[in-house]
């Protein structure tokens, strides 16, 4: 290869976490002036080549040249100072200081922090705000404009755009590309293919902690890098399992199992009404902060309604706490598995943990009942137990599976899933869909947010489009195209051609 | 300790650049940043006005005691302050100020106020050097803070009995003066001015420097401060630094109070201290509050107890008084973030 010097080369990098194999031989090449994707599955170990190689993690084996010298970096600080600077999958603002001071934290200039804010079209943030007062969106900016600040050669973006809004990632597209104008190189790791086939010039993809594969042009090869992240066989399997999405007219004569009538919740939540009826996917699409998270936690209980009626089956709802619509069989998957997972304890545990309630309900726990349950809750969805009792080892898509195996082991009739895909990689994804789909067909109602507008075709029978808090449009599936939801989350009327 | 950045003034001049709505819209965000220089003043103006009104004759001398009796809590309030901010807790404070103290009125008894001057540098040293071996403890062994400062705890209690079995020594007029007399008027004790100047020589350039930062940093997100540079186990081990060397200056405190050394009078201010601090607005969970608040606190927290007796109070009805007054106050303070994270 002919290549000029490469400003990052990783090469057989092993990691391992106690009996967990992270990393057996993840290699990557870096030259100046590409963006690289970095793809792989859940758990094939992209995060933590990204730690090791900021400095964060220690490797166990193999080693790193920058810019043709080998080095090891003891914390993201020394990394930093040999022009690495990674962008993590969560901010990494202090809450309780000021923007400004954690721009001196990281002794990194106010000036220069503000020009690139600037360049990413944020021209009025006023830097003496605490960071805990500013939203998401926002903090995501400011932690790429301050690594930006410290102009560094690699810059690493993990899963920058998950979650965020379409302007706002479009802004980090166009900083990305100028960012490789100017010789630089930028590691860009996201599950959005199309992200990255119009990004990235290169993609190197990992799976199971082992570098598979590097294509050479990452826009057109998209097949490639999904059959390389899949694996042969599983691609497969996965094809066969999402190729019939069931789109048959469901009975309407009967009850619906779970009916919201003008419910509000000052000031996101104006007056929603639907139905979900049961064997149905309730597919809710809904631009960032448009109501969808408050009607979520108010189905689910956790959030007190203003106004309006929830019913489960014909019988209003009075929801003080979730537990209460949990024994309406009204249950939540949260976006973020830590909120709905304890980290430190068990699979069995968790899956356990609100069936409890069902298997006993005082006295000591009937062991081998909760054994029961929870094995054969595990079993169906194929988790990857691999990794020993503790959850937080399992990957992202492995613990979204705990999620809804505890729900399948204590019983439920509605199933809440609200963006549960976030994060996770296009294998789990699908394998999530199917199973939804599995639940439909065995007569569960589930009500289904997703922030990837696509994805409502893949697994809903109907869609409902959430547009300031209000209900704007609904649609059987087979309109849902991405072009109608995206339209009408943008508050259009659909009747309307697209004049572009 | 890391030098004061060079390059910026201070955290101050951040908000200057800045286009702010008005005078008040400046004021709303200093009152959001720093709640507490707000409420504790007015709680502090409250609790001398109540004193006064049960009490007519309030007067010079009681306005003396009072500091008095506050001086060794606020400095234990300081220095739990400290460890607090950065996300960790120390529960020898107390003992390290027996430590001090005892080693102050032993040393002290015959010497001149030159030389007595010269022993409570040696005394700030060695409070330094408990607090560093706290820091090494807490931050290399994996012991939980809690259980290694406990566990330090005894250790000190028991080397103050080694120095001192009984309570006894002393220290020279001028320098116990240096606590208990008064110097322009006597409405000026100068146990408030000790104080004051105690706790700004030591506080406010750590404050203003980057160290300040890292420490409110690693108690607010440990992960986010450590991606953000900061070294979190020099950070977390300068913290216990400042809690020993801000319990010397309780323990010295203690010897100009009181005149003498007691190796067991130290012990109770660890867990006073620790009320101080959260009546103080200072967050257990780290990252927030500040050191003016748990100063103020203490004197509160003195006050309660002696408005308690001229109210003819059964002292013992006035302990159970006296944690309803800190679980309310601390309440009121948790409905008032409510009330404004909601609006």
């Amino acid at each position: 290869m002919s290549e000029p010097v490469l400003l990052l080369e990783a090469t057989d990098v092993a990691k391992r976490f106690d009996s967990v194999i992270a990393l057996k031989a993840a290699s990557l090449r870096v030259c100046p002036g590409e963006v690289h994707g970095l793809m792989g599955s859940n758990g094939a170990g992209k995060s933590t080549l990204v730690k090791i190689i900021t400095g964060v993690l220690r490797a166990d084996g193999g080693r790193i040249l920058v810019k043709g010298v080998a080095r090891t970096f003891g914390s993201p600080a020394e990394a930093r100072a040999a022009g690495i600077v990674s962008v993590y999958q969560d901010p990494a603002l202090v809450p309780d200081l000021t923007v400004g001071q954690n721009m001196r934290l990281a002794r990194v200039s106010l000036k220069d922090v503000r020009r690139r804010l600037e360049e990413l079209g944020v021209t009025s943030l006023d830097f003496s705000s605490l960071v805990r007062d500013l939203p998401y969106p926002t903090l995501r900016l400011i932690d790429l404009a301050r690594a930006l600040a410290s102009e560094p050669a690699v810059l690493l973006l993990d899963e920058i755009t998950a979650s965020l809004p379409a302007d706002l990632s479009e802004q980090i597209y166009l900083m990305v590309r100028r960012w490789r104008e100017r010789g630089n190189a930028v590691i860009f790791i996201s599950h959005r293919m199309a992200e990255v086939s119009a990004l990235c010039d290169r993609a190197t993809v990992l799976r199971d902690g082992v570098t598979v594969g590097v294509t050479e042009r990452a826009h057109g090869s998209e097949e490639r890098i999904v059959a390389l992240m899949l694996g042969a066989e599983t691609a497969r399997a996965v094809a066969s399992a999402t190729s019939a999405p069931a789109t048959k007219a469901k009975p309407r004569d009967q009850e619906p199992a779970l009916e919201v009538r003008g419910l509000r919740h000052s000031p996101l939540l104006n007056d929603v009404s639907f139905k979900l009826y049961p064997g149905e996917v309730l597919g809710v699409a809904a631009l960032e902060g448009q109501g969808q998270e408050e009607l979520f936690d108010c189905i689910a209980g956790s959030r007190r309604t203003d106004e309006g009626a929830i019913l489960a089956r014909g019988q209003e709802l009075r929801l003080r706490h979730p537990a209460d619509a949990i024994r309406a069989g009204v249950v939540l998957v949260p976006a973020n598995r830590l909120l709905a997972l304890l980290q430190q304890r068990s699979v069995r545990e968790n899956i356990a943990l609100p069936a409890f309630g069902a298997i006993r309900n005082w006295g000591p726990i009937g062991m081998r009942a909760e054994r029961a349950r929870v094995e054969s809750a595990t079993a169906r969805l194929q988790i990857d137990t691999r990794a020993g009792s503790e959850l937080s080892r399992l990957s992202g898509g492995n613990q979204q599976k705990v999620v809804i195996a505890r729900w399948l082991a204590s019983g439920f009739n509605t199933l809440l899933c609200f963006d549960p895909t976030r994060g996770i990689d296009i294998g789990t994804k699908r394998q999530i869909y199917a199973l939804v789909r599995k639940l439909a067909a065995a007569g569960s109602a589930v009500l289904l947010f997703t922030s990837e507008l696509p994805e409502i075709a893949l697994a809903c029978d109907r869609a409902i489009v959430l547009f300031g808090g209000r209900v704007v449009a609904e649609m059987p599936v087979a309109e849902a195209d991405e072009a109608t939801l995206l339209r009408a989350a943008h508050g259009l009327a659909p009747q309307l051609q697209a004049v572009s | 300790m890391t030098a004061p950045a060079g390059g910026e003034p201070s955290a101050m001049g951040v908000s200057a650049m800045d286009s702010s709505g008005g005078f008040a819209g400046r004021f709303r965000r200093w009152l959001r940043l720093h709640p507490s220089l707000f409420a504790m003043p007015a709680l502090l103006i409250v609790s001398l006005a109540i004193t006064v009104a049960i009490h007519p004759t309030f007067s010079d001398f009681d306005l003396q005691s009072l500091a008095m009796g506050a001086l060794p809590l606020a400095f234990a309030a300081a220095a739990q302050t400290a460890v607090v901010i950065s996300g960790g807790i120390d529960l020898s404070i107390g003992s390290m100020m027996a430590v001090a103290n005892v080693l102050a009125a032993s040393t002290m008894e015959n010497a001149n106020i030159g030389e007595s001057l010269a022993l409570a540098v040696v005394v700030l040293l060695a409070g330094a050097a408990m607090g560093a071996l706290n820091g090494l403890i807490v931050v290399f062994s994996r012991v939980p803070d809690v259980v290694a400062t406990l566990a330090l705890g005894f250790i000190w209690g028991g080397v103050a009995l080694l120095i001192m079995e009984k309570p006894g020594g002393g220290a020279p007029p001028e320098f116990l003066n240096l606590g208990a007399g008064t110097l322009f008027t006597t409405w000026l004790p100068n146990a408030v001015i000790l104080l004051v100047v105690a706790v700004s020589v030591i506080w406010i350039p750590v404050r203003q420097s980057r160290l300040g930062l890292q420490l409110y940093a690693i108690g607010s997100d440990r992960v986010a401060a450590f991606r953000s540079g900061v070294d979190i186990e020099r950070t977390r081990f300068s913290a216990y630094i400042f809690s020993g060397l801000l319990s010397a200056v309780g323990g010295l405190g203690l010897t100009m109070t009181t005149g003498i050394g007691a190796p067991l009078a130290g012990v109770y201010y660890t867990l006073s201290g620790l009320a101080a601090v959260v009546v103080g607005g200072v967050s257990l969970a780290g990252g927030r509050g500040g050191m003016v608040g748990p100063v103020m606190a203490a004197f509160v927290l003195t006050l309660i107890p002696t408005d308690l007796i001229f109210l003819n109070i059964d002292p013992n009805f006035g302990q159970v008084i006296q944690g309803t007054l800190i679980v309310a106050i601390v309440m009121i303070g948790g409905f008032v973030e409510m009330a404004r994270s909601r609006r």
